[in-house]
């Protein structure tokens, strides 16, 4: 059974600027499978598209952004949604929130700075299960925050009272309200110190093992993946590259790409900087033709400039889209 | 707490006390520079006028000019010999209506100022700011964008202009409304009689209109600017993917926090206001500050014009001053710092 | 209009030249006022007054504006908060009293010139605010730094580096500033305070209202400079809008890469 299955997602922003179009390319057939129960990490480097699929697939699509093509279907228990043709209402009602909800990057400045954190919890609360007993509330929300680790005085602060990693933890705990399906967090870690940043992990992981939901989590940071992801998917420029169990990305990966992600994490006790691939990430707005990868790519071939590598199935779960692996030469 | 007096507070009170003397000053510079001797000119256009007043009040109205204008002693004498009479609040009696004080004519047209002034205030703000927040969180809607055009093209003609083309759409051409006053002629002010107070308020709709439209504008156009910014803010996507309803975010997100810089610009553009209420006045005949300064100026009546000056700019740095008090009931980043 | 002012067959000064109070008509296209004057020829020299006043104006205020706001920008500071304190003080206080009080002793030897010398000097402060604003985001792209580090002295960093960046914003608020200096002109005439021998769009309301035109039924003579007044703001207002949209300081420091 799967939680979450994507089919050949395109999703392009479109945008108009004093007369002269431009559609940049930033999801481009990706297709994947969410199971339950499983932490799933999205990586790749900035603006490769991890956050415009993360849109698409949490229902956010808005103007420039549009869907071209593909599927976007889940099943929560037999309770199935077609995200892509989802009444907005419903959507409001029976989805969000309570089957998955979304920790934005850049979610330190997700809280109103004028409000206390106690009343963005009510008002959440309020539009997904009417508050009638404003005590019960109080005391639900309190039970939560701590059961997360947090004292319970955060509710009663304003925003900029708090750490940019406390303000972190308290979107989490936001996003975990209601003990949803999904929890998609994007960058969760980006811009905190490595410290809090293992806090802030620590959270994630333990919300995942008590209550048995998915995560999806992108970010990035190899480093991250490696510590927390059941598996991993690779982006690049808006197609994946490599999805794999979290080890066999690790220790055997197989795209190009990839194996210099991997390859450039810095080692304990290693000195040297890692040599950096030549060349600028791809501008999604006018893409190369073929593999999208191949203006950098150490093992270019001529086939690579004219044919899109599919992404094949090298071993159970273990997907890659590289001609190398096609041919059989990896 | 400290740091909230020390970094908050002290720089409000430095600033309320500049305006003050900054304003002072220059009212107290301005005679000086007039290339003629006040009070011989004031007393020859008095005469010119015909005023009929006998020798021993002329004496005593010279007397009187000369130490309105405070031109006795050294100039530093002179400063502080005037800003001696502001702190007791004397300026002198009204040339025009002598010997009846000034003070005492400025607090009895002030009401009528204030009754206009201060609900028209609020009432274009309220309502400038909810539009101006809903023009840009619902871009669609076309009555929204009708609205905005025609703020825009309020806003942006000056009051007089704008209170004649009511005077004369509203009372010449289809007479709906008196023509000016503040009550009926012949009427006595009588503030316990109901058909009194619908009288005045029937006078009052037009002016109130006119300070009404001109603030609209301008706070429809300020609020639909910087709320366009915040509805992109993260926490404002936050709450919509959280699938708040459209209501909850425009009033306790948007508009919540964009209120906070209009306040500032409300105390920024009182004196503006004012000095817009004056013209609205005169227009209309309505019988506060403006009427009283126009009077004056047809009269001649410095001392009259000296008070309204001072007091418009104490009264202004006194309002502004207290919008500063209050504005950290609002904004709990001021106040926890 | 203005070009028409030149063309005039009347001589502005000069009353009871033509029939007076005649309505609107082929011949006087506005009608005539109760002084024998032809309303749109006066109207034209109106306008043409107006303007010129405006223009005075702003480019009084402007250079007070780029003066205080260069510097309280640059050099931040005491500076910058004493000016600044000065700056948001002429901003707040009411200046139709302190207005009226000048005209009040200058009645006799107001003219235009002189209108427009006081006007610019309390024009100034809401745009010295915004480029200081300016003057501060400016300093902090690297071009400032690189040249700080070179040795290159704070006035000249001034006008070379920041002036052409602070440039279209004062273009921008000129029309703003134009509008309100006509507009104050207006209400100071209206209440007798300038020179109303001058023909302005003021003057013309104000001799309107001394001959009590609604009173004795000559409409015209008030709804044809409320007119003009209303289509010349609208005029120079979209005119500034349009211009603003296009010179905003986001797009162009977009465009130079910040
Ligand atoms: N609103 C938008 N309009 C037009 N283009 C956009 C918009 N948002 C993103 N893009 C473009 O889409 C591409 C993918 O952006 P996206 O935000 O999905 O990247 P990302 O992988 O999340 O990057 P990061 O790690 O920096 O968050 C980028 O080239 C970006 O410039
Ligand atoms: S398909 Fe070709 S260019 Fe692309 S990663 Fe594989 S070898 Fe490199
Ligand atoms: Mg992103």
């Amino acid at each position: 059974m799967t939680l979450l299955s994507v089919k050949n997602l395109r999703a392009y922003y479109r945008t108009e600027v004093y007369g002269i179009s431009r559609t940049v390319q930033a999801v481009d057939g990706v297709s994947f499978d969410l199971l339950p129960n499983e932490i799933y990490g999205v990586a790749g480097e900035s603006s490769c598209g991890k956050t415009t699929l993360i849109k698409v697939i949490s229902g956010n699509t808005k103007p420039p952004l549009k869907v071209l093509e593909g599927s976007v279907n889940y099943n929560f228990n037999d309770y199935k949604v077609d995200m892509l043709h989802i009444s907005q209402d419903e959507l409001r009602q029976n989805v969000r929130w309570k089957e998955i909800s979304y920790v934005m990057q850049g979610s330190m400045s997700v809280l109103n700075p004028v409000r206390k954190v106690i009343e963005t919890f009510r008002d959440i609360v309020d539009t997904h299960e009417r508050i009638t007993d404003k005590k019960k509330f109080l005391e639900q929300t309190r039970a939560h925050v701590n059961r997360l680790g947090l004292p319970t005085d955060v509710l009663n602060a304003y925003p900029h009272q708090l750490s940019g990693g406390m303000r972190q933890r308290v979107a989490i705990a936001l996003a975990t309200v209601f003990q949803p399906a999904l929890i998609i967090a994007d960058e969760p870690t980006t811009a905190l110190d490595v410290v809090v940043q293992r806090g802030v992990l620590q959270m994630i992981r333990e919300i995942q093992t008590t209550s048995g939901n998915t995560v999806l989590l992108v970010t990035h940071d190899m480093a991250v993946h490696a510590n927390v992801a059941d598996r991993v998917m690779i982006m690049y420029a808006g197609r994946i590259a490599e999805e794999a169990p979290t080890e066999t990305i690790f220790d055997a990966p197989l795209h190009p790409y990839t194996q210099h992600l991997i390859h450039s994490l810095p080692m304990i006790g290693e000195k040297s900087t890692k040599a950096s691939l030549k060349g600028a990430p791809p501008n999604l707005a006018d893409p190369p033709g073929g593999c999208r990868f191949h203006p950098r790519c150490p093992y270019v071939m001529d086939v690579c400039r004219t044919k899109v590598p599919d992404l094949i199935s090298v071993k159970e779960r273990h997907r890659v889209a590289c001609h190398l692996v096609e041919e059989g030469a990896l | 707490m400290r740091k909230f007096i020390l970094k908050y507070l002290i720089p409000r009170i430095i600033q309320f006390l500049t305006i003050i003397f900054v304003g002072i000053t220059v009212t107290y510079i301005i005679p000086r520079l007039a290339p003629t001797d006040p009070v011989e000119a004031q007393i020859s256009t008095m005469m010119a006028m015909g005023s009929s007043l006998d020798p021993a009040s002329i004496e005593s109205m010279r007397a009187a000019l000369t130490d309105l204008y405070g031109l006795s002693g050294s100039p530093v004498e002179q400063y502080f010999t005037f800003w001696g009479r502001l702190l007791r609040g004397d300026l002198g009696p009204s040339l025009d209506n002598f010997p009846t004080p000034v003070s005492k004519m400025i607090g009895q047209a002030l009401p009528y100022t204030l009754r206009l002034l201060i609900p028209a205030v609020i009432i274009s703000f309220i309502f400038g700011n909810l539009f101006g927040a809903m023009s840009s969180y619902y871009p669609k809607n076309k009555a929204l964008k009708v609205i905005e055009v025609l703020g825009q093209v309020v806003r942006s003609i000056p009051y007089y202009i704008v209170a004649i083309v009511l005077l004369v759409t509203f009372s010449y051409f289809i007479p709906i409304f008196p023509f000016s006053g503040a009550y009926p002629i012949g009427t006595r002010p009588d503030w316990s009689s109901l058909e009194f107070i619908l009288k005045n308020l029937e006078h009052a709709v037009l002016p109130a209109a006119t300070l009404i439209l001109v603030g609209f504008g301008g706070w429809f156009v300020g609020m639909k600017s910087l709320t366009s910014n915040i509805i992109s803010e993260d926490y404002v996507v936050y709450v919509e993917t959280a699938g708040l309803s459209k209501n909850r975010i425009l009033i306790h997100y948007i508009i919540r926090t964009a209120i906070l810089p209009q306040f500032t610009a409300l105390a920024m553009v009182l004196g503006t206001v004012f000095s817009g209420a004056l013209i609205m006045e005169v227009v209309f005949g309505y019988p506060g500050i403006g009427s009283l300064a126009i009077r004056a100026i047809y009269s001649n009546d410095y001392s009259m014009i000296m008070g309204i000056t001072i007091y418009s700019i104490i009264g202004v740095a006194v309002a502004v001053f207290l919008m500063d008090l209050l504005y950290p009931l609002f904004d709990p980043r001021v106040r926890y710092q | 209009m203005i070009l028409l002012s030149y063309n005039s067959p009347y001589d502005p000064g000069k009353s009871f030249v033509v029939p007076w109070d005649l309505p609107p008509s082929q011949e006087h296209l506005f009608g005539t006022t109760s002084r024998g004057q032809d309303l749109f020829w006066w109207l034209t020299f109106a306008v043409r007054n107006s303007l010129f006043l405006g223009v005075l104006t702003a480019i009084i205020s402007r250079i007070i504006a780029i003066l205080i706001g260069l510097t309280a920008g640059y050099r931040g500071g005491w500076l910058d908060r004493v000016l600044m304190s000065l700056n948001d003080t002429f901003v707040v206080l009411p200046l139709l009293p302190i207005l009226i009080l000048l005209g009040f002793l200058l009645r006799d030897r107001m003219n235009l010139f002189y209108l427009a010398v006081i006007l610019g000097l309390f024009g100034w402060p809401f745009d010295a605010r915004l480029i200081r604003s300016q003057v501060l985001s400016l300093k902090e792209r690297s071009f400032t730094r690189t040249a700080v580090y070179s040795g290159t002295s704070a006035f000249w960093i001034t006008i070379n580096e920041h002036l052409p960046f602070v440039l279209p914003i004062v273009f921008a608020t000129t029309i703003n500033n134009i509008l309100w200096s006509i507009g104050m002109e207006v209400t100071l005439s209206v209440l007798g305070l300038s020179d109303l021998t001058t023909p302005t769009l003021g003057t013309a309301l104000f001799w309107a209202n001394q001959h009590g035109a609604l009173v004795a039924g000559v409409w015209w003579w008030i709804a044809a400079p409320a007119l003009v007044t209303i289509v010349l703001f609208l005029g120079l207002y979209l005119l500034f809008t349009s211009i603003n949209e296009f010179i905003d300081p986001r797009t162009r420091l977009r465009l130079i890469g910040g």
